[in-house]
C-alpha cells in the first residue's frame, strides 16, 4: 500500500508564519478551523437561552470542550455539559469526563439510558449483540425536553458519514426532535439563524468542517488530553463482524469468539457494546497522526458496528433525533 | 497549509458527483470500506460502472432519484492545500443549496457536458457565483470522452461561455476539458487531448492564488459577545468577543464605535491565554478597549477615517428561497453581520432573468429562485459596506417572521447615509 498523504504529517501550525509565500496575514487552515468553531460557540452563547454542551468523553467532543473553553476566556464556558450516559461507558473515558468537569468548573449532567429503561420509556435490546446505542436518541430527546434545551452543541463532523455530510451547522429539530434532511434551512455566510419555537430546538455542530485527521493535529498542536483509549494499551479483546471488540461486562462473549490480548487503541470511543478497537502499536500523538493517516478504513466503518446497520443507517437515526 | 473552499455546480446528470468523486478516489481520500459499498450498490442497481455520484449523494432520497438535493461538504487534502468542497445540488429547484454552498467558497467550479454545451442551468450557476462575489471560476466541460474529446467541440464551448461571463463580475476565469468519469484531466494530464496546454483541475486547484481576495484594508470588527468573567483573577475584564470581519486591528489603534460614535483605543488584544501582536480576518479574538464604554452586541468596531455607512436604508441584490413570493410591503427579521432587526421591503427594483440578464422591472413579486433588486428600510441602523468590498459587512439574510425559515440572501449595493 502506497502511502497517502504523507506530507500532511509534516504541518507545522506556525500562526501567519507561511515561509514559501512571506505572508504574515493568513491563518493556517487548523487556525482557520478554530476560529470558525469559537465564532459559531459565541453566537449560540449570545443568542440562545439554554444551551447544552454534549460531552462523552470522546476525541471530538474533547476537542470541541477545548474551543469552548478558549471561546470564553477568560470567563468560564456559560453553559452546562451533559452527558448521555447508556451504562456501559469505559471507565477510561468517565474518569476523563469528571477530570475536565473539575477542571473548568462547569456544571454536569448526566442523563441516564437506564434511567429511560428502568421508567419503561425504551424497551431493552437482547441478545448477545444487543447495544444501548439506539436507546440514546430517546434519553437525550427526553433530556432536552426536561431541561428545556434549545441549542445543543454535537461534535458531529461532516468528514465522517454520508449523511452528516448534508447536515448545517445550525440543524434545526422540530418538537419531536427529528431532522428534515430534505428541508433544511439555508445557511450562509457565517450568518446562523437560530430562531424556533418553544419545544423545537436547534443542533449546533462547531466541529462541522473538521476532518478526523484535523481533530488529532489539533490535539498534538494543542496538547489536547485525551482518555488513556485513544492510545496503544494491552486489552482483552474478540474479533466480531470484522471489529475487535473489547471484552467488557456489556458484551457477551459467544461460542466460537475467543478473546486474546492483543496491543489496542479505540479509534472512536462512544458505547463500549458497539465500539471496535484496532490493532495498533501507536502510543504517542503523533504515532497516531501517522497511523490515521495511513488508515484504508473510516473510523465509523473500522470501529462502529452501530453504522453497519445499511446505508442509510446514520440518515434515519438522525432523523429520528440521534446526534 | 491553506484551506480552499470551493462550491461545485452543474446542471443534472452533468457528471458534478462524479467530478467529486473522481477528485477524492485519486487524490486517495477515499476509503476501502467507502468504495466497497459504493462499489456494492453500484452492482446492486445494475450499473456497468462503479457509479463515484454514489459517494456523495448522502441521503436516501438522493440515491433513490440519482440527482443532489442539498450541498454535501468534502474534504480532501493534498501537501500543498486543504480543501473544502461543497458539492451543490444542479436542480433549479433546490438553487438555494447553490447558494448555500457558494456563500463562503473562493472558488466555483462549474460543469458543463461537452455534448450539451452552455445551458441555462450552467448560465444561472455563473451568475450565482458573480453576484456572491466568489472570485475564481473554472468551468469543467465534462465528458469529452462522449466528443470523442474534441477540441473544436472544446473552444466552441469557452467561446460561447466567456462571451457570456464577459457581462458578469468574474475576475479569473479557467477552462478546463474533463472526463469525470474516465479521469482525464482531472488529477493528470490527458493522453486524449494532447491540444490542450493548461493545467490538470487538482493542479489548478492547487496553485490559483487566493491570498489577495481577503479585504485586508477596511477595519471592521462586529462585536458579538461581551466576555465578563468577574472573577477573582479577572475582576475588571471586558472583553468584546468577535471574528475581524475585515482589515486589522492592532494594541494603541484608534477606533470608532458604532452606533455610539464614540472614538477610543485598543488597550489589547487577546486570544485564550494572553495577549497577541494583532488581528486579522478570520480571526477571533477578545478586544480591549482603553476606555469603559456602552458596548454591546451588535455593536461594531472600525476606524474614524474609515468607517462603514451607517444606514436604515439599504439596496441589495436578493436571492429569494421561499415558496411564498417576497413583494414591496413585506416585514422581515434581518440578520446582518451580529446585528438583527426588522426589514420593510420599501420597492422591488427588477427581477434579473438570469438567461438574458435582462432587468424585468414590471416584476410585482419574485418567486422561489428568482434573483432581484430591492431596497429596504431597517427598524435600526445597520453598519454596511458595500457587498463587493466586504463579504460579511456587506451580506444579509432575511427570515420570515412567522415560520422563521431564512428566505433571502442580501448582498449590499449601496446604503444611502442617514
Amino acid at each position: 500500500m502506497e502511502p497517502i498523504m504523507e506530507p500532511l504529517v509534516r504541518i507545522c501550525r506556525v500562526r501567519g508564519a507561511y515561509p514559501w509565500t512571506g505572508m504574515t496575514t493568513q491563518l493556517s487552515h487548523l487556525n482557520a478551523l478554530e476560529s470558525e468553531s469559537i465564532h459559531i460557540f459565541r453566537e449560540v452563547a449570545a443568542e440562545f437561552e439554554k444551551p447544552v454542551l454534549l460531552f462523552s468523553g470522546g476525541k471530538d467532543s474533547a476537542v470541541m470542550l477545548r474551543l469552548a473553553e478558549k471561546a470564553f476566556w477568560p470567563a468560564k464556558i456559560p453553559f452546562p455539559l451533559m452527558h448521555i450516559d447508556t451504562g456501559q461507558n469505559f471507565p477510561e473515558a468517565l474518569d476523563y469526563r469528571d477530570r475536565r468537569v473539575a477542571e473548568l468548573g462547569v456544571k454536569l449532567i448526566v442523563a441516564s439510558v437506564q434511567d429511560s429503561i428502568d421508567s419503561g420509556r425504551v424497551v431493552e435490546e437482547t441478545g448477545p449483540k444487543a447495544s444501548r446505542n439506539r436507546l440514546q436518541t430517546t434519553t437525550l430527546l427526553d433530556a432536552i425536553t426536561e431541561h428545556a434545551f434549545d441549542a445543543v452543541f454535537g461534535g458531529g463532523r461532516r468528514d465522517e458519514e454520508k449523511a452528516r455530510a448534508k447536515e448545517r451547522v445550525y440543524s434545526f429539530r422540530d418538537e419531536f426532535g427529528q431532522w428534515d434532511p430534505k428541508n433544511q434551512r439555508p445557511e450562509l455566510w457565517n450568518l446562523y439563524n437560530g430562531r424556533h419555537r418553544k419545544g423545537e430546538h436547534i443542533r449546533i455542530f462547531p466541529l462541522s468542517n473538521w476532518t478526523e485527521l484535523d481533530v488529532w493535529h489539533y490535539v498534538a498542536d494543542d496538547g489536547v488530553e485525551l482518555p488513556s483509549i485513544y492510545y496503544a494499551h494491552r486489552r482483552e479483546v474478540f474479533r466480531r463482524d470484522g471489529m475487535l471488540l473489547a471484552v467488557t461486562p456489556f458484551v457477551t462473549v459467544m461460542d466460537g469468539e475467543e478473546p486474546e490480548e492483543m496491543m489496542v487503541r479505540f479509534r472512536t470511543v462512544g458505547d463500549a457494546s458497539c465500539t471496535g478497537a484496532v490493532e495498533s502499536s501507536a502510543s504517542t500523538v503523533e504515532q497516531v497522526i501517522l497511523e490515521v493517516a495511513a488508515s484504508r478504513l473510516t473510523e465509523r466503518g473500522e470501529t462502529r458496528a452501530d453504522d453497519r446497520i445499511s446505508e442509510a443507517g446514520m440518515e434515519d437515526r438522525k432523523r429520528e433525533g440521534y446526534f | 497549509m491553506e484551506l480552499l473552499r470551493f462550491a461545485t455546480a452543474g446542471s443534472v446528470d452533468d457528471g458534478k458527483s462524479t467530478l467529486i468523486g473522481r477528485l477524492l478516489l485519486e487524490t486517495k481520500q477515499i476509503f476501502e470500506d467507502q468504495l466497497e459499498a459504493v462499489e456494492r450498490t453500484s452492482r446492486d442497481k445494475g450499473f456497468d460502472y462503479t457509479n463515484l455520484a454514489l459517494l456523495t449523494d448522502g441521503l436516501r432520497a438522493e440515491r433513490e432519484q440519482g440527482i443532489t438535493i442539498d450541498v454535501a461538504y468534502r474534504y480532501f487534502a493534498t501537501p500543498r492545500r486543504k480543501f473544502i468542497i461543497a458539492d451543490t445540488p444542479g436542480h433549479i429547484q433546490y438553487t438555494r443549496n447553490m447558494v448555500t454552498g457558494a456563500s463562503t467558497a473562493d472558488l466555483a467550479l462549474v460543469l458543463v457536458d461537452a455534448r450539451k454545451g452552455v445551458l441555462e442551468q450552467s448560465k444561472r450557476h455563473a451568475v450565482i457565483a458573480s453576484l456572491l462575489q466568489v472570485k475564481h471560476l473554472v468551468l469543467c466541460v465534462n465528458k469529452m470522452d462522449l466528443v470523442e474529446f474534441d477540441e473544436a467541440r472544446f473552444d466552441e464551448i469557452c467561446e460561447e461561455f466567456s462571451d457570456f461571463a464577459a457581462k458578469l463580475d468574474i475576475d479569473d476565469l479557467a477552462f478546463i476539458p474533463v472526463s469525470a468519469l474516465l479521469g482525464d484531466n482531472v488529477v493528470t494530464h490527458s493522453p486524449n487531448t494532447p491540444w490542450y496546454e493548461g493545467p490538470t483541475l487538482l493542479h489548478h486547484l492547487e496553485h490559483v492564488y487566493i491570498g489577495s481576495d481577503r479585504n485586508l484594508i477596511d477595519a471592521r470588527f462586529p462585536v458579538q459577545y461581551v466576555v465578563r468573567p468577574m472573577s477573582h483573577d479577572h475582576h475588571d475584564y471586558r472583553g468584546y468577543a468577535g471574528q475581524v470581519a475585515s482589515g486589522m486591528f492592532r494594541p494603541g489603534d484608534e477606533v470608532l464605535v458604532l452606533p455610539s460614535g464614540f472614538t477610543t483605543t485598543i488597550a489589547g488584544i487577546d486570544e485564550y491565554g494572553g495577549p497577541v501582536d494583532q488581528a486579522y480576518p478570520p480571526m477571533s479574538v477578545n478586544i480591549r478597549l482603553a476606555e469603559e464604554l456602552d458596548v454591546s452586541r451588535g455593536d461594531m468596531f472600525a476606524r474614524p477615517h474609515n468607517a462603514p455607512t451607517v444606514t436604515q436604508d439599504v439596496d441589495a441584490m436578493i436571492c429569494w428561497f421561499s415558496e411564498r413570493p417576497l413583494q414591496a410591503g413585506q416585514t422581515y427579521g434581518v440578520k446582518h453581520t451580529t446585528r438583527t432587526a426588522r426589514a420593510r421591503i420599501q420597492d422591488l427594483n427588477y427581477r434579473l432573468d438570469v438567461n438574458s440578464l435582462h432587468r424585468e422591472d414590471d416584476h410585482p413579486a419574485l418567486a422561489m429562485n428568482d434573483i432581484g433588486r430591492i431596497s429596504i428600510r431597517t427598524t435600526v441602523p445597520l453598519f454596511v459596506d458595500e457587498y463587493r468590498r466586504n463579504r460579511i459587512t456587506g451580506s444579509f439574510i432575511l427570515i420570515d417572521e412567522g415560520t422563521f425559515e431564512t428566505v433571502g440572501a442580501g448582498m449590499i449595493l449601496a446604503a444611502s447615509a442617514g
